[in-house]
């Protein structure tokens, strides 16, 4: 097995008195999905901030494998390295789409940004390729022109998708993907993100406080409560056989349909 | 002579001082936008408080000013920036582009070639070419500071998916000397292919949003495009009423309320000129 594609050692963070983050460690691999459970204030996702870079953390380290086979700490990369680095290698999948896409520009604006941040300076390339994801995400051709703003819920969603994942990163984090969308809308958004992460071979940091979204899209699972990971291991094997009592209080909340 | 109720050109000398280092700087860093100590002016913003501030702090006694709005030298913001100049700063005016040796200007170059001995001075209401997608400064300042540019491609790629060609006509932007992506104030882009290798040095003064920049003499300027969408230098399929001229940029003139219409050279002294010539032609 190569070496892990991202590795957080010791992260923490305080916000005053209060601990959101203490301590945390674990690894990443090419290709894996792990999800960030835990009720609201669990620190999930000050823990994906940091992660993420949208943070500095108090104490530890993140440190992640760039496309030259080197890993690198992410608190030393100038800031340069650091913008190419989620601009290109990651994707960033918010859950109010629009705090991930540019509302008043075209759906075909936002997924050739990526392309054109990066030099590709051809009209023609960035449409065919901006039509090629908006397909791939299940768009109507015919919206290309129209901006998100006019979108639903859910295709906005999937648009955000589409101009992440436009560079091919290898790192896809995710906050709250399906929050806030109906259920059959989501059980659709999850079923495509599922193709996709598997087509791409995509690594994932899932946060969600939904355990069933957990269960379709990752592989592995950290529960946090109280800024502490009480528990980790795999996906089914977690939400199967529940070892900690917080953990077992989780998944037998979860509404039988 | 007028008595002095101001220091010479209105600024005083300190205020000159640290607008002539703003411009140095800006010289010095072709396309980058200095921040500088924007003055009260007894002029509203908008008037062109940014362009005056910059002529001000270069302006002397052997100096002729020309100054120019729209591309015409009678028209009251023009005027109003010539009576003011001629007040405080005791200089000769003239609206004959090859005798100026400073031209301030909105909206237009001038028609005839400008010289090495010129300096032609822009007055910009907004300075930050990133603007149109990125409201925060400090966002944008980071964003010239590493060259992330990609944004200013998705305006025109926006352009061309609505109207099929790239429709931003005037603060088209440009790339200066291979670095700083620039706005070059509301010229029309017709007159974006003037500034670049041009033998005059060109300063950028914005007032109200206090940034002074510069293109340096004989820079290359470029205007953005698409390789398969180059940029296109606007064409008119008429030409000027007064001159004939079909070489210049042309006002559209509504004559009447029956669709008459006409087009006349939107430079007065270029139009002048060529009427003059073709008057001592015909004699």
């Amino acid at each position: 097995m190569s070496a892990p594609l991202l590795t957080a050692r010791n992260l923490s963070k305080r916000f005053g008195a209060v601990q959101a983050c203490g301590e945390i460690s674990f690894e990443l691999v090419e290709g894996e999905a792990l999800a960030i459970v835990g009720e609201s204030g669990s620190g999930k996702t000050t823990l994906l901030h940091l992660i993420a870079g949208l943070m500095q953390p108090d104490g530890g380290e993140v440190s992640y494998r760039l496309r030259d086979g080197f890993s690198r700490d992410l608190a030393t990369l100038t800031e340069s390295e650091r913008r190419a680095l989620i601009r290109t290698d990651w994707g960033f999948v918010h859950q109010d789409a629009a705090r991930g896409l540019r509302m008043n520009v075209s759906a075909g604006g936002n997924i050739g940004e990526r392309l054109m941040a990066l030099g590709d300076r051809h009209y023609g390339n960035i449409r065919a390729a901006a039509l090629q994801w908006l397909a791939r995400v299940e768009i109507a051709a015919d919206r290309i022109d129209d901006a998100p703003s006019t979108y639903s819920g859910g295709m906005r969603q999937r648009l955000q998708i589409a101009r992440n994942l436009v560079t091919r990163p290898r790192l896809v984090f995710m906050d709250e993907p399906t929050g806030g969308l109906d259920v059959s809308v989501q059980a659709g958004l999850l079923d495509l993100l599922r193709g996709l992460i598997a087509d791409m071979g995509l690594a994932v940091v899932l946060v969600t406080h939904d355990l069933s979204v957990a269960r379709l899209l990752s592989n592995r699972i950290l529960v946090m409560k109280q800024g502490e990971v009480i528990e980790s291991g795999l996906t089914d094997r977690v939400l199967d056989d529940p070892q900690a009592p917080y953990t077992q209080l989780l998944v037998s909340s979860v509404l039988a349909a | 002579m007028t008595t002095r109720a101001y220091n010479y050109a209105y600024l005083d000398e300190q205020t000159k001082r640290m607008i002539r280092r703003a411009i140095l700087k800006a010289i010095a860093i072709p396309g980058y936008q200095v921040p500088f100590a924007s003055r009260e002016m007894p002029m509203p913003y908008g008037w062109g408080t940014g362009g005056v501030q910059v002529t001000a702090a270069i302006i002397g006694p052997s100096d002729v000013l020309k100054v120019i709005d729209q591309g015409a030298d009678d028209t009251t913001n023009a005027v109003s920036i010539r009576a003011f100049f001629v007040k405080t700063a005791d200089v000769a005016t003239t609206t004959d582009t090859e005798r100026a040796t400073i031209i301030q200007t909105r909206h237009r170059v001038p028609e005839t070639p400008l010289t090495d001995r010129q300096i032609l001075v822009y007055q910009v209401p907004i300075p930050e070419p990133l603007r149109f997608l990125e409201p925060r400064e400090t966002e944008t300042r980071m964003m010239h500071a590493l060259s992330e540019y990609g944004v200013m491609h998705v305006k025109l790629y926006e352009d061309i998916s609505r109207h099929g060609h790239i429709a931003t006509t005037y603060a088209y932007p440009v790339r200066v000397s291979g670095r700083y992506i620039m706005d070059p104030s509301p010229i029309p882009k017709f007159d974006n292919p003037k500034l670049d290798d041009c033998p005059a040095l060109q300063l950028f003064g914005a007032g109200r949003e206090k940034r002074i920049y510069a293109i340096p003499p004989y820079t290359r300027v470029v205007s953005l495009d698409f390789e398969d969408h180059p940029f296109e230098r606007t064409k008119f399929d008429a030409r000027c009423e007064f001159c004939g001229a079909t070489d210049s940029f042309l006002d559209e003139v509504v004559t009447d309320d029956k669709g008459g219409r006409m087009f006349i050279c939107s430079d007065t002294d270029y139009c002048e000129k060529r009427q003059a010539a073709a008057k001592e032609a015909a004699e």
